[in-house]
């Protein structure tokens, strides 16, 4: 059974090299990516979660609005009856931001500087527990 | 699940596709309960080299098709690395116009190294989505090898994409994707060149007639019809700009119209019998295979045949012969 992982940017940020990266390293370690591409809105990504059945959605965000998104795209996820796909955000989040992602139901953030392997291991394990 | 499918809970549908993915039990079985439900969408074949504006044309189309009100289910195939076994699929990028609309389900899928071929499970998951009822169900494939091609043949109406600059018309008369068209496209045919490749298309067609996959006991055999079975469709070669939406309704047209060739002739039954007959062969050597490896011979016996066969003792052939008439 493979892992399925949907990798979105979302919002007005067009930088995906790092979305591509992880996109990249998350398929060489036997996962299916699912690269939606710039400029998602939130309902976007719940629909597109939703079609594909991912377990995991990973937001990049590198525009300094993720306390504005993360939140929605959670909400949205909710509104789809999703609340069981993990979302984990990389990007560059402050420290502070980091604790209140993960308070309103963020799984892990990976800020520059985080190692691919980590972020493999992070959704193995991940999806390792919603199995369990 | 069944009823949760067919009232078109999308929720259901995606996890149903999954399972079938998978291969889990559960998912053979709802694939035998849906079956009566099935044989009612449309179903069309995208094919063609990377690049050509497969997913872009699909995106064109799927919102022409809405404008007639029809639903719309898409199934995007792209490679799985044989390294890792992992996969990319970046169809949906060219596809975000169509976000927001419950007419349609699009849904990427990884080619996997399907056991059973992943022609099977991708007709498995058509069947899914015809269950679910959508009116046309689209199914793209990079038109790279034996697999896709296998893939071109679950659809009714296959499109095969071409575009400016990819070859002459040398390329346009070898084997290949071509040979599967129902409709040729040219897309991109805003770009230098198009006329080119639009008349080496054209001029293929014109040498030589149409032949047609034949399964004769379970062997795909590609023969040159008899008269009663030649399939008199002309292949038309259309131009589109997908980007632009432009051409759509043209392809849509000619769609509709090899829809009625397909059903006025009878080759739409004829197709289907064929196709059914093929599958049902390739599921019978699969169970068969299955059975024979784990009722009849041990796994000691089958590596000390493959010794053999290494060490030139024996010939392949010989050992299967040996093996069945053990």
């Amino acid at each position: 059974m493979s892992i399925r992982v949907l990798v979105a940017k979302v919002g007005l940020d067009g930088h995906d090299r790092g979305a591509k990266v992880i996109a990249r390293a998350l398929r060489d370690a036997g996962m299916e990516v699912i690269y939606t591409g710039l400029q998602q809105t939130p309902d976007m990504i719940a629909e597109a979660a939703l079609q594909e059945d991912v377990q995991i959605v990973g937001l990049s965000i590198l525009s300094g609005a993720h306390m504005t998104l993360v939140p929605r795209v959670l909400e949205s996820l909710k509104n789809h009856e999703l609340d069981d796909v993990k979302v984990i955000v990389g990007g560059i989040i402050p420290a502070d931001d980091v604790d209140k992602l993960k308070a309103i139901g963020v799984k892990g953030v990976f800020g520059p500087g985080s190692k691919t392997d980590e972020i493999i291991t992070f959704i193995r394990e991940q999806v390792a527990d919603a199995n369990a | 699940m069944l009823d949760d499918l067919r009232n078109g809970n999308r929720r259901t549908l995606a996890r149903a596709i999954t399972q079938v993915e998978n291969r889990t039990p559960a998912a053979l079985e709802l694939l035998n309960t849906l079956y009566p439900y099935t044989g009612n969408a449309y179903l069309i074949g995208v094919t063609g080299a990377p690049g050509t504006g497969k997913s872009t044309l699909v995106n064109a189309l799927t919102k022409h098709i809405r404008t007639q009100h029809k639903t719309v289910g898409i199934i995007a195939v792209d490679p799985t690395s044989p390294f890792s076994g992992g996969a990319v699929l970046g169809d949906r990028i060219r596809m975000q116009d169509l976000a927001g609309d419950s007419g349609i389900f699009i849904r990427s899928m990884a080619s996997r190294g399907q056991l059973g071929g992943l022609a099977q499970t991708t007709a498995d998951v058509v069947r899914v989505m015809d269950a679910a009822g959508f009116d046309y169900i689209i199914i793209e494939t990079v038109g790279a090898g034996q697999n896709e091609v296998a893939i071109a043949t679950i659809a009714y109406t296959v499109i095969v994409v071409d575009a400016p600059g990819l070859g002459d018309d040398i390329q346009a008369i070898k084997a290949g994707t071509l040979e599967i068209a129902d409709i040729l496209v040219v897309n991109k045919a805003d770009r230098p060149g198009a006329e080119n490749t639009v008349r080496a298309l054209k001029t293929m067609l014109t040498l030589g007639h149409r032949q047609q996959y034949v399964a004769h006991h379970g062997r795909v055999m590609l023969h040159s019809a008899e008269a009663a079975d030649i399939d008199t469709w002309e292949v038309p070669v259309l131009k589109t700009v997908a980007l632009e939406s432009k051409g759509m309704d043209e392809l849509f047209t000619a769609i509709h119209k090899h829809r009625q060739h397909l059903q006025s002739t009878g080759q739409h039954e004829k197709r289907e019998r064929q196709r059914l007959e093929s599958e049902l062969l390739d599921r019978l050597q699969h169970l068969l295979l299955e059975r024979f490896l784990t009722e009849k011979v041990s796994p000691e016996q089958l590596d000390g045949l493959v010794r053999q066969i290494v060490i030139r003792e024996i010939a392949p052939a010989q050992a299967a012969s040996e093996l069945i008439g053990s």
